[in-house]
C-alpha cells in the first residue's frame, strides 16, 4: 500500500538515526582497537610505536584483573539476585489491598531517581561514616564497635548501595505484572485448596517469568557498567577490593594516563560484554514479537 | 488484582507495606531532614531527630555562596538539550520503522539496542581525546551530543512503541484524502503521538540528568554538572553534613517530582514495551 517515495521517505528518516549511533560505535572503537597495539602514554608523549600484545598480556597478568573481573560479576551477581527477590516480595506485598497504594508507590520508587553520586554519598557520609553516620550511632547504642563498612567491606557495601538504587526498579515492573493477573484464577486456585505457597509457586510466579527477564537483561545492561557509585566511595579501594573492570580502566586512563593500556583494557571490556549481550539479545528477542 | 479482604487483614498488609516502603525511603528522608539541621546538629551523637536545631541556612549558604547554580544551569542545559536533539533524531526514525516497516527493521531496532550495551569505558579514551581536540571537553555542547547518542536507542525504542500502537488505518485514510507525507506527519501522527512523546522526553531527563559516568570523566569545571559536583564533594570528618545534605536535595528535587509523574512510562520506557 505505501508508494515507492514514501519507502524512500521512510528510509530517509531512519538514516540520521542509523548513521550517527554508526559513528558513536565505531570510530571509537576503530580508535580503542589501534591504541591498544600502541605504545601512548600522556605523560610520555614523544615516545610512541608499536607494541603488539603487551597491553593485553599486561592485563590478563595482572593479579588485579581477575579481581576487577571478578567484582564485575559479583556487583551485577549480587544487585540482581537481592532486587529480584526482594522487588517479588515487595511487589507482592503492595499489591494486596493496602491503604494508600499510590503514596506507597511514590515512596517505594523514590531511590531510583536518587542520581548515582547522591546516592552513594548519602549511604557513605550519613550511613556508613564510622563517626558520623547512623549506622555507627546504632552500633554505639548497642554498646558495639561501628562496623567500617566501606573499609572492611567495600565491595558488599557498593553492592548494598546499588541494590537500594535498582530495588525501585525491579519493584516497579514486578508490580505492573502482577497487576496484569487475574484475580479469578487465583480465588479459583484458593477455594480448591490452594496453599499460599502452592498459589505463588504454580500460578504467580509463572506469571512473572517475562518481566523477571526483562528485569535481569535490562539491569545487566546499566550494572554492568556501574562507575559513579564506586567513583564517590571507594575509589576501587582499599587497594584493588572494589575496582571493578570500568573503574580499572578508567584509573589507567585517567589517573596513569596510560591510553595504551587501558585502550586495551576497554577491548577486553567490549569482549566481555558481547559475551554478555549475546544472551541478553536472545531473551530480548524472543520478547520483541509479542 | 484487587480482591475483597477483611478488614483486619487489611490492616495488617497496610501496616506491613508501609513499614517496608519507610525503610526503603529512609535514606532520602534523612538526608532532607539532615539539610535543615545545623552543621553541629547533623553530626550530633546520638543522632538528634525532634530535638535538632532546624534552619534554612544550608539552602541559603549552598544557593549563594558556592558556585551552585551554575552547576544547577548546567545539568538543566545538559539533560533538556540532550533529550530535545535525540528527539529530533529519533522521531523520524521511530516514525518511519513503526509505520512503513522494511524486513530489516526489526534488526535493525536490534542493532540500535546493541549499542547500548558497548561499555562506556571502552570508548572513553578515543571520546576524550577527540573531545580534547576539536574543543569540545569540558562543553555543554560535548555533554550534550554525548548523552543524546548515549540515550538514543532508548528513545528510539521507547517512541517506536508508542507509535506502534497508533492505528494505521488513521493513517491511510489521510492518505487517500490526498494528505502528503509532511502534512501526515504534522496534523495526523503528531497530535495522535504526543503523550508518547512526552512520557520520552521525561524519562530521558531523568536519565540524562542522572547520569554519572559521562558528566564525570568530560568535565573538570566548567561544564560540570550536578553528578559531577556531587561526586566531587568531600566532607572532611562531616564537617559539611548540612550543606551536603542540602545540595543534595536540591540535586535530586526536580527529577524526584518529574519521576512520580512518570512512573507508569517508566516501567514500559525502560523495558522497550514488554512490559506495560
Amino acid at each position: 500500500m505505501s508508494t515507492q517515495s514514501t519507502r524512500l521517505a521512510a528510509r530517509l528518516m531512519v538514516a540520521p538515526s542509523v548513521f550517527v549511533l554508526f559513528i558513536w560505535m565505531i570510530v571509537p572503537l576503530a580508535m580503542t582497537l589501534y591504541f591498544s597495539f600502541r605504545f601512548f602514554r600522556l605523560l610520555t608523549p614523544e615516545r610512541s610505536g608499536w607494541v603488539g600484545f603487551t597491553h593485553y598480556l599486561w592485563f590478563l597478568n595482572a593479579p588485579d584483573f581477575w579481581l576487577a573481573l571478578f567484582n564485575t560479576l559479583a556487583l551485577v551477581g549480587g544487585v540482581l539476585v537481592i532486587t529480584v527477590i526482594l522487588g517479588v516480595l515487595i511487589a507482592l506485598l503492595i499489591d494486596q489491598p493496602v491503604k494508600g497504594q499510590g503514596m506507597l508507590r511514590i515512596l517505594v520508587i523514590a531511590p531510583f531517581f536518587v542520581m548515582p553520586p547522591v546516592a552513594a554519598s548519602i549511604w557513605e557520609n550519613l550511613f556508613m561514616h564510622p563517626q558520623n553516620g547512623l549506622f555507627s550511632a546504632i552500633a554505639r547504642g548497642f554498646g558495639q564497635q561501628p562496623i567500617l563498612f566501606l573499609e572492611n567491606y567495600p565491595l558488599m557495601s557498593v553492592i548494598g548501595i546499588v541494590s537500594w538504587e535498582w530495588l525501585p526498579f525491579a519493584t516497579l515492573i514486578f508490580l505492573t505484572a502482577l497487576q496484569s493477573l487475574s484475580s479469578e484464577q487465583l480465588e479459583a486456585a484458593e477455594m480448591d485448596g490452594a496453599s499460599p505457597l502452592n498459589r505463588f509457586r504454580y500460578i504467580i510466579l509463572p506469571h512473572l517469568t517475562r518481566a523477571i527477564t526483562v528485569v535481569i537483561l535490562i539491569q545487566t545492561i546499566f550494572l554492568l557498567g556501574i562507575f559513579g557509585e564506586i567513583f564517590t566511595t571507594t575509589q576501587g579501594g582499599p587497594g584493588s577490593a572494589s575496582t571493578t573492570l570500568p573503574y580499572m580502566i578508567f584509573k589507567q586512563a585517567i589517573v596513569a594516563k596510560d591510553i595504551g593500556r587501558a585502550a586495551a583494557g576497554g577491548i577486553i571490556a567490549v569482549i566481555l560484554a558481547n559475551i554478555v549481550a549475546y544472551f541478553l539479545m536472545r531473551g530480548i528477542g524472543r520478547h520483541l514479537d509479542n | 488484582m484487587a480482591r475483597a479482604a477483611s478488614p483486619r487483614r487489611t490492616l495488617l498488609t497496610t501496616l506491613a507495606a508501609w513499614s517496608v516502603a519507610l525503610v526503603i525511603f529512609f535514606p532520602v528522608l534523612w538526608m532532607i531532614l539532615t539539610s535543615f539541621k545545623t552543621e553541629a546538629s547533623a553530626v550530633a551523637m546520638p543522632p538528634e531527630f525532634l530535638s535538632a536545631d532546624w534552619t534554612l541556612e544550608n539552602y541559603e549558604t549552598v544557593w549563594s555562596r558556592s558556585d551552585y547554580p551554575r552547576f544547577f544551569w548546567n545539568s538543566v542545559v545538559i539533560s533538556v538539550g540532550s533529550t530535545l536533539l535525540g528527539l529530533a533524531i529519533a522521531i523520524p526514525a521511530a516514525w518511519s520503522m513503526a509505520f512503513v516497516p522494511g524486513k530489516r527493521t526489526k534488526d535493525l531496532l536490534m542493532w540500535m539496542l546493541s549499542t547500548k550495551m558497548m561499555p562506556a569505558v571502552a570508548v572513553l579514551i578515543p571520546l576524550y581525546l577527540v573531545f580534547q581536540r576539536i574543543g569540545l571537553f569540558d562543553t555543554k555542547l560535548g555533554l550534550i551530543l554525548a548523552l543524546m547518542l548515549m540515550n538514543l536507542p532508548i528513545i528510539i525504542w521507547m517512541l517506536y512503541t508508542y507509535f506502534k500502537e497508533i492505528p494505521g488505518e488513521i493513517l491511510e485514510a489521510a492518505r487517500m484524502d490526498g494528505a502528503s507525507l509532511w502534512n501526515e506527519i504534522v496534523y495526523v501522527l503528531t497530535p495522535m503521538a504526543l503523550p508518547g512523546i512526552a512520557s520520552t522526553m521525561l524519562l530521558n531527563i531523568i536519565l540524562a540528568w542522572n547520569e554519572a559516568f559521562w558528566t564525570i570523566t568530560l568535565t573538570t569545571t566548567k561544564a560540570a554538572p550536578l553528578s559531577a559536583f556531587i561526586a566531587s564533594f568531600s566532607a572532611p570528618q562531616g564537617l559539611f553534613y548540612a550543606k551536603l545534605s542540602a545540595a543534595s536535595a536540591m540535586a535530586i528535587l526536580p527529577i524526584l517530582i518529574l519521576g512520580w509523574f512518570s512512573q507508569k512510562q517508566l516501567v514500559r520506557g525502560l523495558t522497550f514495551g514488554a512490559v506495560k
